[in-house]
C-alpha cells in the first residue's frame, strides 16, 4: 500500500506504520512518503496512491477532481506563537487581533500599548518586532492564516488564508524560513522575533510560547490537553460525515473555556469505492481498511508520546462510520 | 541538446496559463500572492535576487580563487602545493545542504556579530547597508555562494595558470619584470580566456544553487524581496521554486513556479551565450598569443 502527503503527521504515521507492520500485520507493506499536502492531493487525484494525507480538507475544486473521496480525521494540529524576548518567559498574553496586527505590521514594536495593556506585569522592550513565517507552502500556514482571517477583518480582506500567502513586510524584518525547524531556529537565533510553529515541535524543543485568548476570555497555553479540548468542544457542533465536504469544518476558537483557539484536523484521504484505484485488489482493499481502522484506534495510543493530541471519541465514531462505508466493487470490507 | 529542448518545451507549455493571464506583468511584476481567488504573480524580485546574490558571490569569490590559484602555482613550495590543492578541491565535494546547515547554525551568527552589525552601526546611512541585520539576508547568502564557487574557480584557474608555458615566464623575467608584473601582465593575460571560463562555471553554480540559499536568504516574497539593501531578506528564483512548488495547489500557482523555472533556464542560457561570445572575442583580439 502506498500513501503520500502532509509532512506534519509523518512522525506519527511512520510510528503507527512501523508498529502495525511489526506487531499487528507482519505481512503488511505500507509506504508513506511525506511529500507535502499539495503533492498528496494531486497523487490522490491521479490515483497513484492508495491513501493521501493533507492538513487542509479538499477544496471544492480538488473534490471535483477526486469524486467520492472521503475524509478521515487522523490527528490534530495546533499552531503556537513562539517568540524570542530576553527575560520574558512562556505565557505572554496575546489575542487573535493583536497577533494579526503584528503580522500585518500595524503593531511594530513590542511595547506597543496594544500588547502592553494585555501584559501589565511584564516589561516589554521598545524594539521593532521581527516576524518569522514559513517560506515553504505548508498546512501550518494554512491553519495559522485561517485563524488570523477569523480574528481580523483587515487581515481577511487584504491577505487571506492559504498554504502560502503574501506576507506583509515588517519594518523590523519579515523572515521566511523553511519548515518548522527553520522557523524555530530563526526565532531562537533572532532577538525580538515572533513566529508560528506546530505544537509538537514547540513542545519537543521547549520553545517560549504565548498564551492566546480564547472566545471564553481565558488565556490558554498550547498543550496536548488544551488542543484536545478544542476538538471535543469544536466537534460538538456536529461534524459532517466522511464523504461530505469538510471545507467548512473549523476547530478555531472552540467554545470550551479551556480550549486552545488555534487547532485543526489533519486528514487521511482515500476513495469510498476503492476499485477506482488502478491495480486495487480485494486483498489490498481489505488491508487498507484494516490499516485505517488501526490508525484511528490503537494507533492513537502512540500520539501523546510523540506530542500529538489523541482523537476524542466523538471523532473516532465518525471515522468508524467512514471506514465501514468503504467498499471494493460495492462490497463492504472487514475492519479487523 | 535534446534534453535541453525537451526541458525548454515542458517549461514553456507548463507556464502558458500564467503567461496568458499576466502577460509581461509576469516578468516585470513584483507581487506574489498564491491565495486562491487573489492570485498575482510577478517574477522580477527573484530575478534581481538571483543576479545580486550571484554578483556578490563573484565579487568575493573570484579574487580569492585567483589568489589561491596564483599562490599555489607561482609561490607555494612544492610540499604545500599538493595538499592545499587537494583541500580546496575537497570543498567542492561538500553537498550544498551541508553548507546550508552550517550557514544556518554557525556562519549566520559570525556574519551577524562580526561583519553585519559593525557595518550597520557605522555605515548604516549608506542605502545598501540599511536595515537591521539578522544574518539571514542577501549578504550572508552571497557569501556562502562565494565559498561554494571558490573550489570550482580556483582549481580550474590553477590548471590554466600551470598550463602557461615556462618560456613565457622566463622571457618576462629576462626583460626585468618583477614577480608581480609577471603574474599581472603575462600569466593572467595569457590565461584569461581559461580563467574567464572558470568564472562562468562558478557563476553557473551560483545562479542555480538552491538549498544553501533558501536556508540563508530569508525567503521574502513579493515587493519585500526586491534587493534594495544587502541586509534585507530576499529570494532567488531557485529558492522560490524549492520553497513553494511542493505545496502549490491552484493550477495557476503551479504554472507560476514553472514560469519562474523557465526564466531561470533562459537566464542560464543567456549567461552561457554571453560567455561564449566574450571568450571568442578575446581570442580574436589576442589571436597570436592564444590558440
Amino acid at each position: 500500500m502506498n500513501g503520500a502527503g502532509a509532512t506534519f503527521p509523518y512522525p506519527l504515521l511512520n510510528s503507527i506504520i512501523t508498529k502495525y507492520s511489526t506487531n499487528v500485520k507482519p505481512n503488511a507493506k505500507i509506504n508513506y512518503q511525506p511529500i507535502g499536502s499539495g503533492g498528496g492531493i494531486s497523487d490522490l487525484k491521479t490515483k497513484t496512491v492508495d491513501f493521501a494525507a493533507s492538513d487542509a480538507p479538499l477544496s471544492a475544486s480538488d473534490a471535483a477532481g477526486a469524486p467520492n473521496a472521503v475524509h478521515i480525521p487522523e490527528t490534530i494540529g495546533a499552531v503556537t506563537l513562539a517568540y524570542n524576548l530576553p527575560g520574558v518567559p512562556s505565557g505572554l498574553h496575546l489575542t487573535g487581533k493583536v497577533i494579526a496586527d503584528i503580522f500585518q505590521v500595524t503593531i511594530t514594536t513590542w511595547n506597543d500599548p496594544a500588547i502592553q495593556s494585555l501584559n501589565t506585569n511584564v516589561t516589554l522592550p521598545s524594539k521593532a518586532i521581527v516576524t518569522v513565517h514559513r517560506s515553504d507552502g505548508s498546512g501550518t500556514t494554512f491553519i495559522f492564516t485561517g485563524y488570523l482571517s477569523a480574528s481580523s477583518s483587515s487581515w481577511n480582506s487584504s491577505v487571506g488564508q492559504g498554504k502560502t500567502v503574501a506576507w506583509p513586510n515588517a519594518p523590523g524584518g519579515a523572515i521566511g524560513s523553511n519548515g518548522n525547524t527553520g522557523v524555530a531556529s530563526t526565532v531562537n537565533g533572532t532577538q525580538y522575533a515572533i513566529g508560528y510553529v506546530e505544537l509538537a515541535y514547540a513542545l519537543q524543543n521547549g520553545m517560549t510560547v504565548a498564551a492566546v485568548q480564547n472566545p471564553a476570555g481565558n488565556w490558554i497555553r498550547p498543550t496536548l490537553e488544551s488542543t484536545q479540548l478544542a476538538v471535543q468542544s469544536g466537534a460538538a457542533s456536529g461534524l459532517p460525515a466522511g464523504n461530505e465536504s469538510w471545507t467548512s469544518v473549523s476547530l478555531l476558537n472552540a467554545p470550551d473555556a479551556n480550549a486552545y483557539p488555534i487547532a485543526s484536523f489533519t486528514y487521511l484521504l482515500t476513495y469510498k469505492e476503492l476499485n477506482v484505484i488502478p491495480g486495487m485488489t480485494q486483498e489490498r482493499a481489505t488491508a487498507l481498511v484494516q490499516f485505517l481502522w488501526y490508525v484511528v484506534h490503537d494507533g492513537q495510543d502512540l500520539a501523546p508520546g510523540l506530542a500529538y493530541a489523541k482523537l476524542p471519541s466523538n471523532v473516532v465514531q465518525i471515522d468508524e462510520a467512514t471506514i465501514r462505508s468503504l467498499t471494493f466493487n460495492g462490497q463492504q470490507l472487514p475492519t479487523t | 541538446m535534446i534534453i535541453l529542448l525537451i526541458t525548454g518545451y515542458t517549461l514553456t507549455t507548463g507556464s502558458v496559463p500564467v503567461l496568458q493571464r499576466f502577460g509581461s506583468n509576469f516578468f516585470f511584476g513584483t507581487a506574489w500572492n498564491p491565495v486562491e481567488g487573489r492570485e498575482l504573480f510577478g517574477a522580477l524580485p527573484y530575478v534581481m535576487g538571483t543576479l545580486v546574490t550571484s554578483g556578490i558571490a563573484l565579487l568575493i569569490g573570484v579574487p580569492l580563487s585567483l589568489g589561491i590559484a596564483i599562490f599555489l602555482v607561482e609561490m607555494a613550495p612544492r610540499a604545500l602545493r599538493v595538499p592545499v590543492g587537494y583541500l580546496v578541491e575537497l570543498l567542492a565535494a561538500v553537498p550544498s545542504v551541508i553548507y546550508g546547515l552550517w550557514g544556518l547554525f554557525i556562519f549566520r551568527y559570525w556574519m551577524l556579530h562580526y561583519i553585519e552589525t559593525p557595518i550597520s552601526t557605522y555605515l548604516g546611512w549608506i542605502p545598501i547597508f540599511s536595515g537591521t541585520p539578522f544574518g539571514l539576508d542577501i549578504f550572508t547568502a552571497g557569501t556562502i555562494l562565494a565559498i561554494m564557487i571558490i573550489p570550482t574557480v580556483a582549481s580550474i584557474s590553477k590548471e590554466v595558470i600551470s598550463a602557461v608555458p615556462n618560456s613565457i615566464r622566463e622571457g618576462a623575467y629576462s626583460i626585468g619584470a618583477t614577480k608581480w608584473e609577471v603574474i599581472r601582465y603575462w600569466i593572467l593575460s595569457y590565461g584569461r580566456s581559461g580563467i574567464f571560463g572558470a568564472v562562468i562555471l562558478g557563476l553557473g553554480r551560483a545562479v542555480g544553487e538552491t538549498m544553501a540559499v533558501s536556508m540563508l536568504i530569508g525567503n521574502a516574497t513579493g515587493p519585500a524581496a526586491i534587493p534594495t539593501s544587502l541586509f534585507k531578506p530576499s529570494q532567488t528564483m531557485a529558492s522560490l521554486i524549492a520553497n513553494g512548488f511542493l505545496e502549490a495547489t491552484g493550477s495557476l500557482e503551479v504554472a507560476a513556479y514553472i514560469g519562474v523555472g523557465l526564466i531561470l533556464l533562459l537566464l542560464s542560457l543567456l549567461i552561457n551565450v554571453v560567455a561564449h561570445v566574450m571568450v571568442s572575442r578575446l581570442l580574436k583580439v589576442k589571436g597570436g598569443a592564444i590558440e
